[in-house]
């Protein structure tokens, strides 16, 4: 059974086609890289598939279920996590407060007046996991909003992972960033893919880290579907040269 | 989040001091005891506002509305049904409860100015029902013919009519019950979503919080704290008249939480404190005591947006 299944999906803005009939189809476990130049529709893709928007046609089928017409709430008590291009966390509260609150609502506690001392401790120590896992440990108390931009997009990260999510939606996990930054995300989401066997889907500009971590990648050109295959396949594919890598390249 | 350490608890010990001794070190320094009671209940008014205002990030300017039918609830009840203070008490937070929550699901899907916009509508509604119903609300003259009654218990009766300590105290019981559940729900985990929200809409949404919902349920127990705030308003002054509706009224709550600070948990009460005090002080010397307000409001909102609170904590943290 496939994970996802993105069938002939398309969104229309007025007379713009920002996706027009795109297909695609994520297994289990698998890292799948979206790229494409700027414009491309990959966003607007991601927020069909989360369900920031309502396709015009075509269907989304998760785990056999057809989600299509869930919203967004709904598609993450069913597995779905994402980030955003443009990080969104709770600024002004604490790396700890942001992580604990996705814990909480994961843990099915958004409704209740109070914790028991045990689901307390449990929570406390989940929020613990999850930034040592992100490396935020040493900044649990200060405000998010406060934080260099890397460790913003990490805490992000770890919010959706809070969610125990099945597919994660990474939209341009190392944008903005520095070399450092960009390598230690890289290493994070490896981490996540490799060790937690957590299914991925991001898009990125950057090919260094496309090359690194996806088994598979989707090319996406004026929202239409450009090509798709492994690293190897994608790198010799002269339509993509001509469309994108030879752009990138010049 | 964590254990809560003496320092941030101080505040509260503070507050909770001045209110308990209010009967006898306000009329020493020149005000009298309604004048204490009038404070506590806008005050719990207006941190009634700010449970949805500062908390979940929601502006209503349509609260008069609720504060009002807690009013004719209870003046209603009292004078046409049944002679009895609590009776009263709980018929205007039923009656303001239940109308918020059949009219929340016909604004809780818009946002910023438009929701403001549509609750000072809804608001607008019921001021008029009750300025043109004159033979059940009294119209424009307000509802008389009615007074609060002494409070009947098996074992003695408090007498509230006759003694405004009496009533002061019961008015500060039901404020600490109302602010103590409001503070334990923002600790709790439901707290944290109405903050979420305050936060970042999108990333609450894609928490996976229903956030129309949670902004839905912060609206109903806001507007039923405020409906508690105008049941005793009525019961303070025997009276009621269609002003408590108006929205102007709605406008005097958001100025009380803004001039005290809408992040401080105390804020609004403060800016109730300080709103009641110049108003008494000013009305005194001026038919335009509101241009003073006006001022004083748009000073503090110039050079301390964060409030009067605010302000002071900033003061103390440096």
């Amino acid at each position: 059974m496939s994970l996802l299944r993105v069938e002939n999906v398309s969104k229309q803005f007025g007379s713009l086609i920002a996706v027009d009939g795109v297909s695609m189809t994520v297994e289990p476990g698998e890292l799948r890289a979206i790229i494409g130049p700027n414009g491309a529709g990959k966003t607007t893709f991601f927020n069909l598939i989360s369900g920031f928007l309502t396709q015009t046609s075509g269907r989304i089928v998760f785990e056999d279920d057809d989600i299509s017409e869930l919203l967004p709430a709904r598609r993450v008590w069913r597995g779905i996590a994402r980030t955003f291009q443009i990080t969104e966390v709770f600024p002004e509260l604490s790396v700890r407060e942001n992580l604990r609150t996705a814990v909480e609502v994961a843990a099915g506690f958004r409704l209740s007046p109070w914790l028991s001392g045990d689901a307390d401790g449990e929570i406390r120590a989940r929020v613990t996991e999850l930034m040592d896992m992100g490396g935020l440990a040493e900044k649990a108390d200060r405000l998010v909003g406060e934080l260099a931009h890397g460790d913003q997009r990490a805490t992000e990260i770890m919010m959706a992972l809070a969610l125990k999510p099945r597919l994660l939606l990474l939209d341009e996990p190392t944008a903005g960033m520095g070399d450092q930054e960009t390598y230690d995300i890289t290493q994070l989401i490896r981490k996540l893919h490799r060790d937690q066997k957590l299914t991925i889907v991001l898009i990125e500009h950057d090919m260094r880290v496309v090359f690194h971590l996806a088994d598979r990648i989707m090319v996406l050109a004026e929202g239409k579907m450009l090509a798709e295959g492994t690293p190897q396949d994608i790198a010799a594919n002269e339509a993509v040269q001509a469309a994108y890598l030879g752009k990138t390249a010049a | 989040m964590d254990a809560p350490n003496l320092n941030k608890q101080i505040p509260s010990i503070v507050v909770w001091l001045l209110l308990l001794a209010m009967p006898y070190w306000l009329p020493a320094i020149g005000g009298y005891v309604e004048l204490g009671s009038e404070v506590v209940v806008l005050g719990l008014a207006a941190m009634a506002l700010n449970f949805l205002l500062g908390y979940t990030g929601v502006l209503s300017f349509g609260h008069a509305a609720y504060f009002g039918l807690g009013a004719y609830g209870a003046a209603m009840t009292i004078r046409y049904l049944v002679p009895s203070t609590g009776l009263g008490i709980v018929v205007g937070i039923v009656v303001g409860t239940v109308a918020a929550a059949i009219i929340g699901p016909l604004i809780i899907r818009l946002r910023g100015v438009y929701f403001a916009m549509v609750t000072i509508a809804f608001g607008q509604v019921f001021y008029f029902i009750a300025f043109r119903w004159n033979n059940v609300t009294g119209g424009d003259d307000g509802l008389t013919g009615w007074t609060r009654l002494p409070l009947h218990f098996g074992f003695a009766t408090i007498d509230i009519q006759n003694n405004p300590n009496a009533f002061y105290y019961l008015v500060l019981a039901l404020f600490a019950v109302s602010v103590g559940v409001m503070a334990w729900l923002l600790r709790s985990p439901f707290g944290r979503t109405l903050i979420a929200i305050r936060e970042n809409e999108r990333r609450a949404r894609f928490l996976g919080i229903p956030v129309d919902q949670h902004i839905w349920m912060s609206w109903v127990i806001s507007c039923g704290f405020v409906s508690l705030a105008g049941a005793l308003y009525a019961l303070l002054n025997n009276f009621v008249d269609p002003r408590a509706l108006y929205w102007t009224q709605s406008g005097d709550f958001v100025i009380m939480a803004v001039l005290g600070g809408m992040r401080s948990f105390w804020g609004p009460l403060i800016g109730a404190a300080i709103y009641v005090v110049l108003r008494d002080y000013l009305s005194s010397q001026t038919e335009n005591w509101q241009s003073f307000i006006g001022l004083f409001f748009v000073l503090v909102v110039l050079f301390f947006p964060r409030g009067v609170l605010g302000m002071i904590r900033r003061k103390v943290m440096s």
